[in-house]
């Protein structure tokens, strides 16, 4: 019986295809594998060409393809576009009309890279599988329990994404970039003479062109012709005060000062948005400060739980530095209040919490 | 590495080769030429000529060289629609054809012309009655494949074509996967315009045919040469319709023998599967299709993982038609044929061909089993 084959998720990218090209290197058997997620020419009137956000693009799949075929593993493309929607792509816009501010690459990790990938990783005889994230897998003999460590590289660590996998997934998952920073990657690429060494990064909502995600919005509720009822509204001040109107609380995050259309004396952000009332709030910088909050739908991944209250540090987006708080348990074991030592700025609804120990995490929720 | 997917594509047979290899490499005039060496490419083009028509039973005249099916499909559907009266305002195609006839009917809509698309029985038959029913006063074109690339149903051509005729609509058929595979008699037909792909009889890719009827009108969707008789510019794949010819002669020669032993093999591999793997089945009719053609469901897998494990086991099959960038989408044809998706999506398609044994059926089956049990295990439904 011929050693099992790795399954390595190619997205194009010079990441994944690093990853192939090392495992290959090794000697490992391993297969390729592009997730079809998305089709870039479905919305009409996105400005797709030459975009920067361009997941599934028919240009990333030729570089698959042609990674593979330097390195000499069998490639296949395989269709996810419906689940990627189901599960990724309706809950995404369903966060943002509710005035909340989605991370569609989380819920892309949990439901399509670490599930249905791993089904099909099965399907074709694969027992484990491996991408090209920046973060680390460890086993715990003593505590039995897999943990998942940021990436060496800082700057590109993942793990704020990644906080959802569970135990039986990280049992199965290689990260072989995770020790490596990424002017290494692209280096090794470049050893390996691989056509993507010099590729540019891909963008972090990888459907949307351009980050515009306000307009992949409009256009995807256009076409399911269900774009909601009230998508106008007033900009008020904190004190009460009227500012402007504006055409929909989905078209703003709290935290965003640019874009407003409102002129006044003193930087202005979004404190809040309201979908109901179609009301967005605005004030000073110092308004945006909260001390505390609520983490539903907590997954323990590096500790198995928490009894008591816990010293940790709490990241509530992907680019904020971790900052340090105490996790206080309630009543449900999958909801976490974290109380900050210092208040934090934009503590955002529908972003993520991720709980870490210096370089471990802990594990994470959703931010209430 | 075992071959089963015929109906995407054939090896150039032997016999083919040798012809093209000999004509590659000595026979390089233009046929459009005066001298001596335009003169012996005319004649190898031009015995290529008769030996399609003999297979087809059709005159010399009738026969356009093209690039491939879907260019002979696009000049028979954009050819005829645009040549009518009035630039021809409704066709009616059937919801099974290939995209070489989809497409161009999407392009037509987008430049005014109405199009019908015709329901497909669960047999995956069109039913004459609605071509009657679907027939406008301003139908200038009626297209429905011969036979299905996906399941093989065979369509009762020359009764579609006599209600199409007799309303006075060009009729086509899509021939390209029936051509050496079931006997092809344009009169017998009374088809206006049959189109046909070298690469599906052991020939090589890049050369097709559109068989013309005499007084039939289409307008040219190329400009730039008189060859072809005005019907398509360009100066002719001489050693590729040499090779189509060769192909065409060996297909006439074998068809009955072979039709046969490939039915023969179809229907081991099918009882086997049935007899094998449970709640596995046949799409479409088992009668009146393509003898080397069958579309099994699995239910409870994913087809495209299917193939793919087949694939690293050395077996090649394929599920629906693939999109450009080798992702697979849900067959159209199964859909139309009323398949619930998810049924749809639990389908393989196997065509069998030259190469392919009793050994190497009865080895599909076997992977077949393996493959399709370990599917069901992980997807939990065993």
């Amino acid at each position: 019986m011929p050693e099992p084959p790795i399954a390595v998720a190619m997205s194009g990218g010079v990441d994944s295809s690093t990853v192939a090209a090392l495992l290959a290197r090794q000697g490992r058997s391993v297969v390729g594998l592009t997730m079809q997620l998305w089709n870039q020419r479905r919305l009409p009137g996105l400005s797709v060409e030459g975009a920067a956000g361009r997941c599934c693009s028919l240009d990333d799949v030729y570089d698959a393809r042609r990674v593979a075929e330097q390195i000499g593993i069998p490639y296949y493309v395989v269709n996810f576009e419906r689940e990627f929607e189901q599960r990724v792509i309706r809950p995404f816009v369903a966060e943002y009309l509710a005035g909340r501010t989605p991370i569609p690459c989380t819920l892309c990790n949990n439901y399509i890279k670490f599930d249905r990938f791993l089904e099909m990783a099965d399907s074709v005889g694969a027992h484990q599988v491996a991408t090209g994230h920046y973060a680390r897998i460890r086993f715990d003999a003593a505590a039995r329990r897999w943990q998942l460590l940021r990436g060496v590289d800082h700057s590109k660590d993942q793990t704020y994404f990644l906080f959802g996998l569970t135990q039986e997934q990280l049992a199965r998952t290689l990260f072989p970039l995770g020790e490596l920073a990424k002017p290494a990657v692209r280096e090794l690429a470049r050893s390996m003479n691989l056509p993507v060494a010099a590729k540019d990064d891909s963008q972090e909502i990888c459907f949307v062109p351009n980050g515009d995600y306000a307009a992949f919005m409009d256009a995807y509720l256009k076409e399911s012709g269900s774009a909601p009822q009230a998508t106008h509204g007033e900009i008020v001040t904190t004190s009460g005060r009227t500012l402007g109107e504006h055409e929909g609380v989905h078209h703003f995050t709290v935290g965003q000062r640019r874009g407003l259309g409102v002129a006044t004396g003193e930087p202005l952000y979004v404190i809040s948005t309201n979908p109901t009332t179609q009301r967005v709030t605005v004030g000073g910088n110092d308004e945006l400060l909260r001390p505390r909050f609520h983490a539903r739908e907590v997954n323990w991944v590096s500790a198995a739980g928490l009894d008591a209250p816990l010293r940790a540090q709490v990241k509530i987006r992907n680019k904020h530095a971790a900052a340090p708080a105490i996790l206080r348990p309630t009543g449900d074991p999958a909801r976490v209040e974290v109380v900050f030592e210092a208040p934090q700025r934009a503590v955002t609804p529908g972003q993520a919490a991720v709980f870490y120990d210096g370089e471990l995490v802990l594990g994470g929720g959703w931010i209430e | 590495m075992f071959y089963f997917d015929h109906n995407a594509t054939t090896p150039v047979a032997p016999e083919v080769l040798e012809t093209l290899a000999a004509c590659l490499g000595k026979v390089y005039g233009n046929a459009s030429s005066i001298h001596h060496f335009g003169q012996a490419a005319k004649q190898r083009m031009e015995a290529a000529r008769r030996q399609l028509a003999s297979l087809i039973g059709c005159q010399l005249q009738s026969l356009v060289f093209a690039s491939g099916g879907t260019e002979a499909a696009n000049m028979a559907v954009l050819g005829a629609v645009r040549a009518a009266p009035g630039g021809g305002r409704h066709a009616i195609v059937s919801a099974m054809e290939h995209p070489a006839v989809l497409g161009p009917c999407r392009q037509l809509e987008r430049e005014g012309v109405a199009v019908t698309r015709l329901r497909v029985s669960p047999d995956g038959l069109v039913d004459p009655e609605d071509v009657r029913r679907a027939l406008r006063s301003e139908t200038v074109l009626v297209s429905v494949m011969h036979a299905n690339n996906e399941v093989g149903t065979i369509q009762p051509i020359a009764e579609i074509a006599r209600i199409a005729r007799a309303a006075g609509a060009t009729m086509h058929a899509d021939g390209v996967q029936a051509l050496g595979k079931i006997p092809v008699d344009v009169e017998a037909l009374g088809v206006d315009l049959y189109s046909m792909s070298a690469h599906k009889l052991y020939a090589p890719k890049g050369v097709g045919a559109l068989y013309i009827r005499k007084g039939t009108a289409i307008a040219p969707i190329a400009y730039g040469g008189h060859h072809e008789r005005d019907r398509r510019p360009g100066t002719e794949n001489v050693p590729g319709i040499v090779a189509f010819g060769a192909a065409a002669e060996l297909a006439a020669r074998d068809l009955a023998a072979e039709t046969e032993r490939l039915a023969g093999l179809r229907d081991r591999l099918e009882n086997a599967v049935l007899e094998r793997i449970s709640r596995s089945g046949v799409n479409g009719l088992r009668g009146r299709r393509t003898p080397n053609t069958a579309n099994l469901h699995f239910d409870g897998i994913d087809g495209e993982a299917l193939v793919i494990a087949l694939d690293l086991g050395g077996f090649a099959v394929s599920t629906g038609a693939a999109c450009s960038s080798g992702a697979i989408e849900p067959s159209h044809v199964l859909v139309a044929m009323g398949l619930p998706a998810e049924r749809a999506r639990a389908s393989v398609r196997i065509s069998l061909g030259r190469s392919n044994t009793e050994e190497q059926v009865d080895a599909l089956v076997e992977a077949l089993a393996n493959a399709v049990a370990r599917l069901r295990r992980i997807a939990g439904n065993a």
